[in-house]
């Protein structure tokens, strides 16, 4: 019997007993149905349930139809794994191996994912097995100001064979650490999730809420909700811009659009007071409302902003040297993006039509719709260009926005949870496709909380671009990526 | 008083080579919209440098301690060869352009051990593409210069760009213009500057000179510094020396004034260069040297007829 599972909207909820729970075989075979069907996995992760056993939840998205499906298996000890027909469930099996102690019977590289300094795990890295070849180690500690990970090439000169990364050393245990944390406590962890995409995952995490209690948001604090996304995109965006040209050596590009990630910053902090747009997004609606002297300010300040971003990223669409360093490095196919299931402006950037905010439609994207942006090459260019059109877009839709904003209340209050249900949230922050899923016990608190930031999907992606590069173009195919470590540690 | 000048030429050369750095850094600023460092920074970072001690990793051996004194002293030697202006140089003799191009490469022989001495894939990497690209820079230097010995008619650097004066510029103005271009290429290859290396990054993985340093501290760095620094202002005389104004026999003060000008614009111009291109893919350094070779060659055959 084939066995389907049961779909779900975007921040809708569903009884876990309405949650089709089959063999794990049937899982498997449901999984991999879905994803030669055209759905992707947006998450896959298990449950220790008090009586002991481990149930494994599997979320899976068909983007052209935006239907999520869901379904969910008991397993014990261990089951066929997924990774070898299905190479974007790797990283989840090791993560539900790491968790759960769950063995992913012919996993390829069975690794933890985070918690790597454990006793009696694998180790080691994959080597080629040639004299001639040399490995490269770097990181931990970067020469830049960023986040911790270990990177291992494996080279033959200047050409890199294989690449596999080792992260976690951001490992906080957020998750846990939200079954118990009080509202307060938990909005805190979902902004810092990842620092940079604070309103992002604020805003997954307040959704997801939301729909657990049974909330609608008053249209004026969807409407500031939709700024504050934009205006974090446009902040990400620029600044990767200019780290890009940056990494090749382009000046000009890079020292305006180091100020010009500044000033986006400062709009965020004109909505609330900080750049991060930290405790702007609550459960309920945002914590802070525009007069409309402010919201002239923005508009003149987006106006300004915008005409210099402009002038700075045109620079490097007409520069040869720019264009000869960007185009075809670290190329990634369509059939590959498809086979690891990779998210965001990486995946847009080879011809895909991905986004949240289009597929799966919610808030103030339901009434204002943002053409998704793509571009077929798969390379740097693609993924700087992709970004750009971004930015002009968003530009669009704040300006909109800004000129029809909605009248009433910003803020409800919240609500409680439901017992006994589960939420899918998706949001597209500006890496990619931010995943909350959250289980509630038979008291209406949290039992699960799981978390897949875009990262997760797409640093599998990076080690694929990089094979057959030069050793010499990863910094630059790392920065057109520009994935989450953090993000990816929890 | 005049057999002192060639000395007071060298201390002029000591004391404002490193003054270019901060010319370029000047003007890379001006253009990205910033004040940017003093112009005096490397001076001080020198001066700081020096007052430090040096940690040395327990991998190392003798060779990383030794090169960084050693690679300068070489530079220093082929600095004595370098006229300067309307004044000679303090040493020369006839073939002593193989000598400075070969003191050159051992100064870079030296960098070379102390980076592979530390055992570190990053140097290892640095050195590798050093080496790499050096086959092809010397090549073309050496090219260069039989050109501008064609048309000078001397085998000597102080022959070349004093002795002859104006003269090397009546054979064939145009040409020689070339062998100016393709030696302007030199200089950017042989100081690791934009489009061939980037001195600023901060990424070790795209480093070729910087990742040579990375292990070493302290009066080492000063020394590395230091050196680059005069590599620099030699480089720059070749190129200085032809385009040196033609029959001009100004004064002392004013000789200094002029060829400290002349250099002081290559670096502008070098500065200006990196503001506006972003670096060669590393496959494609080798493909742009065998360009300049090619012109050099040609320059060479022109001049010889």
């Amino acid at each position: 019997m084939m066995s389907s599972g049961a779909s779900i909207q975007n921040s809708g909820t569903l009884k876990l007993g309405d949650i089709p729970r089959m063999r794990i075989e049937d899982l498997r075979g449901f999984i991999l149905r879905e994803v030669s069907s055209g759905s992707r996995i947006v998450s896959l992760f298990g449950h220790s349930g008090r009586e002991g056993g481990t149930d494994i939840f599997a979320v899976t998205a068909h983007d052209k139809s935006g239907r999520l499906s869901l379904a969910s298996a008991a397993v014990k000890g261990g089951y066929d794994s997924l990774t070898p027909d299905c190479p974007q469930a790797e990283l989840f099996e090791r993560e539900i191996f790491e968790e759960h102690g769950i063995i992913p019977r012919g996993h390829p590289w069975l690794k933890p994912v985070r918690r790597n300094t454990g006793g009696g795990v694998k180790r080691e890295f994959w080597r080629v097995p040639d004299r001639r070849c040399h490995e490269v180690a770097v990181g931990p500690v970067h020469a830049g100001v960023i986040e911790p990970g270990h990177f291992r090439f494996q080279c033959l000169g200047e050409d890199v064979l294989h690449l596999e990364m080792e992260l976690g050393y951001q490992h906080r245990g957020i998750e846990r650490a939200l079954i118990s944390a009080p509202p307060a406590r938990a909005l805190a962890y979902m902004e810092t999730v990842a620092g940079d995409t604070s309103i992002g995952h604020a805003l997954a995490y307040c959704r997801a809420c939301e729909a657990l209690s049974g909330m609608h948001i008053p249209a004026r604090a969807q409407c500031l909700r939709g700024i504050a996304l934009e205006l974090e995109r446009l902040a990400n965006h620029s600044g990767d811009l200019g780290a890009l040209s940056g990494d090749v050596a382009y000046l000009p590009t890079a020292s305006y659009c180091g100020r010009l990630r500044g000033d986006f910053l400062n709009m965020t902090a004109l909505l609330c007071g900080s750049r991060f747009g930290r405790s702007l997004i609550c459960q309920g609606g945002v914590n802070f409302d525009m007069d409309n002297g402010l919201v002239f300010l923005l508009r003149e300040k987006l106006e300004a902003s915008f005409a210099a971003l402009k002038g700075a990223v045109g620079l490097l669409w007409v520069t040869p040297s720019v264009l000869d360093r960007f185009e075809g490095t670290g190329g990634l196919s369509a059939e590959q993006c498809f086979a690891l299931g990779l998210v965001g402006p990486a995946c847009r950037a080879c011809g895909i039509e991905r986004d949240i905010r289009f597929d799966f439609p919610y808030g103030i994207y339901r009434f204002e719709q943002i053409p998704v942006a793509t571009y077929p090459s798969g390379d740097v260019f693609a993924r700087a260009y992709v970004r750009w059109i971004e930015c002009e877009r968003s530009v669009d839709f704040i300006r909109s926005q800004l000129e029809s904003m909605p009248g009433g209340v910003t803020l409800q209050r919240p609500g409680i949870f439901a017992p006994e249900r589960l939420t899918v949230s998706l949001v597209e922050g500006w890496r990619g496709e931010i995943c909350h899923v959250a289980l509630t016990d038979s008291r209406g608190g949290f039992a699960r909380y799981k978390i897949t930031d875009p990262s997760f999907h797409n640093w599998l992606g990076l080690a694929v671009a990089m094979r057959g590069e030069q050793i010499f173009d990863f910094p630059l195919c790392n920065k057109s990526f520009n994935l989450s470590y953090c993000g990816h540690d929890l | 008083m005049n057999n002192l000048y060639p000395l007071f030429n060298l201390i002029i050369a000591l004391t404002a080579a490193p003054l270019m750095s901060g010319v370029i850094n000047r003007v890379k600023a001006f253009f990205a919209g910033r004040k940017g460092p003093p112009l005096l920074q490397l001076y001080f970072d020198i001066g700081k440098l020096l007052r430090k001690g040096a940690v040395y990793s327990r991998t190392t051996g003798v060779f990383f301690r030794l090169a960084p004194p050693a690679g300068l002293v070489f530079i220093l030697t082929a600095l004595l060869f370098i006229p300067c202006g309307a004044y000679p140089a303090v040493l020369f003799f006839p073939g002593d352009m193989v000598l400075v191009v070969y003191l050159l490469g051992a100064q870079r022989f030296c960098m070379l051990l102390a980076a592979l001495d530390t055992g570190s894939s990053f140097e290892g990497m640095g050195a590798s593409r050093d080496a790499h690209f050096s086959v092809f820079s010397e090549a073309v230097l050496f090219l260069c210069l039989a050109a501008m010995s064609v048309a000078s008619g001397s085998v000597s650097l102080n022959g070349m760009l004093f002795t002859a004066g104006g003269r090397i510029w009546q054979v064939s103005p145009p040409v020689l213009l070339v062998v100016v271009f393709v030696l302007y290429i030199v200089l950017l290859v042989e100081n690791y500057r934009v489009p061939f290396d980037d001195p600023n990054t901060h990424l070790e993985l795209t480093m070729i000179h910087e990742a040579m340093a990375l292990d070493h501290g302290g009066p080492d760095i000063a020394m590395f510094e230091y050196a680059a620094a005069l590599k620099f202002w030699i480089l720059a005389s070749l190129p200085a020396g032809l385009l040196f104004p033609y029959g001009m026999k100004p004064d002392f003060f004013g000789n200094s004034a002029l060829f400290l000008g002349v250099i002081a614009l290559t670096a502008a111009l070098t500065g200006a260069l990196e503001s506006c291109a972003a670096r060669l893919r590393l496959v494609k350094v080798p493909q742009m040297l065998t360009a300049a070779a090619a012109l050099s060659v040609v320059a060479l055959i022109f001049l010889a007829k």
